[in-house]
């Protein structure tokens, strides 16, 4: 029949991304895009069960993540993307919940939630979109910020030290840590998709740049001379001690696998410790599709 | 359909308000509670910490109450009914996640076992001062359902009419105890299971693609999914439209906001709940609800033994008021008379129902302990004569 013959090769990441929501609301060079990219290819290759996968994102720019993809997601408040997750994940565990959102949203207004979790070891996948800024509400200084770039509520140039997120997550109990640029579509990828595997608390940096507020306030070029300072100034270090990956202002970034470790999820300890305490009376809970 | 029996704990019991709400939830299918620790909420949520382990359900305590207030609409969505528990500070730190209910219509229920406030306030001591910030708390326009009961064995049968509406409606469910209700220890009569009616979520039969998140019939009550079901939802604090979609301007604002409110609105005539008492022929009607309608009790009492016509209005459901009952009772009777633990709250809107015809008179109390009766038998006398 001629219809086999009409083209319908399609993008595979397609499937997965709402296209009735397409334009996206990105500014051309931002990095969010190629994380998405990235996410998408890594859960089309997990082989999990999609329609087992929630999306939660917080607010700002990458907090707009969920919104573009053709999954369950969720977008919540401010920093409040991690608990509301743990509470998704811990009422139904047959669920994989990743949580999707900015350096801002995370280790800011989230950065009390970002710690508890990490230490309970809750079973979430946490991607972390890190441009040093506020996006959405025109560029203000984030916690991660460097020491010295201009940010409109930094107006002389940022003196407040910033965070290291990986070395943050890693000292309270993550998993999985790693660092990739949006220059490293491949190893993002596949991080992701190792992450996707990890029973625990996954936490994966990825740092992209914001051309319409960071880079031009700070005179850094557009989208792709940050690429460029991405390739040139990337070191690869897996097994990196995360003490040691801090960024600087236009510095050298460490990128890599830092830390992949088991340790009991949060739901494991408490269904451990309730079968020993209760011995048979005690009927694992979250057995089958978390009605238990 | 009936109760679930592995959450019912039929019997006769001696046991306090708090104690009372937990049992209450778990008859009514709560299996979900994120809380953190407040002076005097606590021991609902330590009592369902022990005891959810062999019903089958799931206690998390959050690093904080803004935690615990939306780890429960994301164990909503994942198809639990939810709730959290708190005290006025705790409350205060709710509201963001007040209105991320309210917007993405997520069934949960709030316990607040007020305390003087404002700020730590008085953190053992009783109150009735948060009726006014659960209303109007959080930001923007929305509509909540709220009850207050008076005793331990209300905070058992009222706990699952709160978990009944939570889920009819989908709308934040405020269950409005005070520290005196909280830790005062009565009989509590906990029925069969077969006895206890509770009402599941209005699941969809839809099929994925043919179901959108927000669409709704007459009820104007969306049907509801959860994570995992295949229907790839995308739900969001950001106003709108009927699939769940982000719709930043006015014409689906407007749509949305009449929906949210409507709800409630609407159906105002069925979700009001008073208890009359001798309000028929009465001259001067009391009207309280909680802890203080149990003084009230007393004074009025005693205001008839001394042969005034005293009724007595108490509001079971305190939101939405009851504005069209007490319109309709002020073009004959003399005066209203509003005790509360507050400086002046609920009041406010028995003045807006009356409308100047009829006096209300207010008993305002600063909390920290309930009105002594005489205080309210005294502003009877006073209205009589």
């Amino acid at each position: 029949m001629s219809d086999d013959l009409a083209l319908d090769i399609q993008n595979p990441v397609m499937q997965l991304l709402r296209q009735d929501r397409i334009p996206h609301i990105w500014c051309p060079g931002c990095g969010i895009g190629t994380t998405v990219n990235c996410f998408v290819r890594a859960m089309l290759e997990s082989g999990l069960n999609l329609d087992n996968v929630a999306v939660v994102s917080g607010i700002g720019c990458t907090g707009r993540v969920a919104g573009y993809i053709n999954l369950d997601s969720f977008h919540t408040t401010h920093g409040r993307a991690i608990p509301f997750a743990t509470g998704m994940k811990l009422a139904n565990p047959n669920l994989k919940v990743i949580v999707y959102s900015g350096d801002g949203d995370l280790s800011a207004i989230g950065g009390n939630h970002f710690i508890h979790a990490a230490r309970r070891n809750m079973d979430l996948m946490v991607v972390c979109v890190t441009n040093f800024t506020y996006g959405m509400t025109g560029g203000q200084v984030a916690p991660t910020t460097p020491l010295g770039p201009t940010q409109t509520t930094m107006p002389y140039g940022n003196f407040e030290n910033p965070f290291n997120l990986p070395f943050l997550a890693d000292a309270c109990g993550a998993v999985y840590v790693a660092r990739w640029t949006v220059f490293h579509v491949r190893q993002l990828a596949k991080a992701m998709k190792e992450g996707l595997s990890k029973r625990g608390f996954v936490f994966i940096e990825a740092i992209s740049p914001c051309p319409t507020l960071y880079s031009r306030r700070n005179r850094l070029g557009d989208g792709a001379d940050q690429l460029k300072y991405y390739k040139e100034r990337s070191i690869v270090k897996n097994g990196a001690d995360t003490k040691d990956v801090g960024l600087t202002f236009q510095g050298d970034i460490t990128v890599g696998k830092f830390v992949d470790r088991e340790r009991p999820t949060w739901l494991d300890s408490m269904n451990g410790h309730f079968s020993t305490h209760f011995k048979e009376k005690y009927k694992i809970y979250g057995g089958s599709h978390g009605e238990d | 359909m009936h109760a679930d029996p592995k959450g019912v704990l039929t019997g006769d019991h001696f046991i306090d308000g708090d104690h009372a709400a937990c049992e209450g939830a778990l008859a009514a299918g709560c299996r979900f509670v994120a809380g953190y620790p407040i002076t005097p909420s606590t021991e609902v949520v330590e009592r369902f910490a022990s005891r959810i382990p062999l019903v089958g359900g799931l206690f998390i305590q959050m690093e904080d109450e803004i935690a615990s207030s939306i780890a429960i609409l994301g164990a909503a969505w994942a198809g639990k009914k939810v709730m959290t528990v708190t005290s006025g500070p705790g409350l205060s730190l709710m509201m963001e996640h007040i209105g991320l209910a309210a917007i993405t219509e997520t069934p949960c229920v709030f316990v607040d076992v007020q305390r003087g406030g404002p700020s730590t306030g008085l953190p053992t001591l009783p109150a009735q001062a948060d009726m006014m910030q659960i209303k109007w708390g959080s930001h923007g326009d929305y509509e909540i359902i709220a009850l207050s009961p008076n005793s331990p064995q209300e905070c058992f049968d009222l706990m699952i009419t709160a978990f009944n509406l939570a889920e009819t409606y989908r709308v934040p469910v405020f269950f409005m105890m005070d520290e005196v209700v909280g830790h005062m220890t009565e009989r509590v009569v906990i029925p069969a299971a077969s006895e206890i009616d509770v009402i599941d979520r209005k699941w969809t039969r839809k099929q994925p693609g043919e179901y959108k998140a927000y669409q709704t019939d007459d009820s104007l009550v969306p049907e509801m999914i959860k994570a995992g079901d295949g229907y790839h939802v995308h739900i969001t604090g950001l106003t709108h439209d009927e699939r769940g979609y982000p719709a930043m301007n006015p014409v689906a604002q407007e749509k949305m906001m009449k929906r949210l409110l409507n709800k409630i609105r609407l159906n105002k005539d069925k979700l009001v709940d008073v208890r009359e008492d001798g309000v028929d022929g009465a001259d001067i009607v009391v009207i309280s609800f909680g802890i203080t309608s149990r003084v009230a009790g007393a004074a009025i009492e005693v205001a008839r033994q001394k042969g005034v016509k005293v009724g007595h209005l108490r509001m079971v459901i305190t939101w939405p008021f009851p504005a069209d009952r007490i319109r309709q009772l002020a073009s004959r009777v003399k005066a209203f008379i509003v005790p509360e633990i507050n400086m002046g709250q609920m009041v406010l809107e028995v003045e807006r129902a009356v409308l100047g015809h009829a006096s209300v008179i207010s008993i305002p109390h600063a909390g920290g302990t309930v009105h002594e009766p005489e205080v309210i038998l005294e502003k009877i006398m006073e209205a009589a004569r």
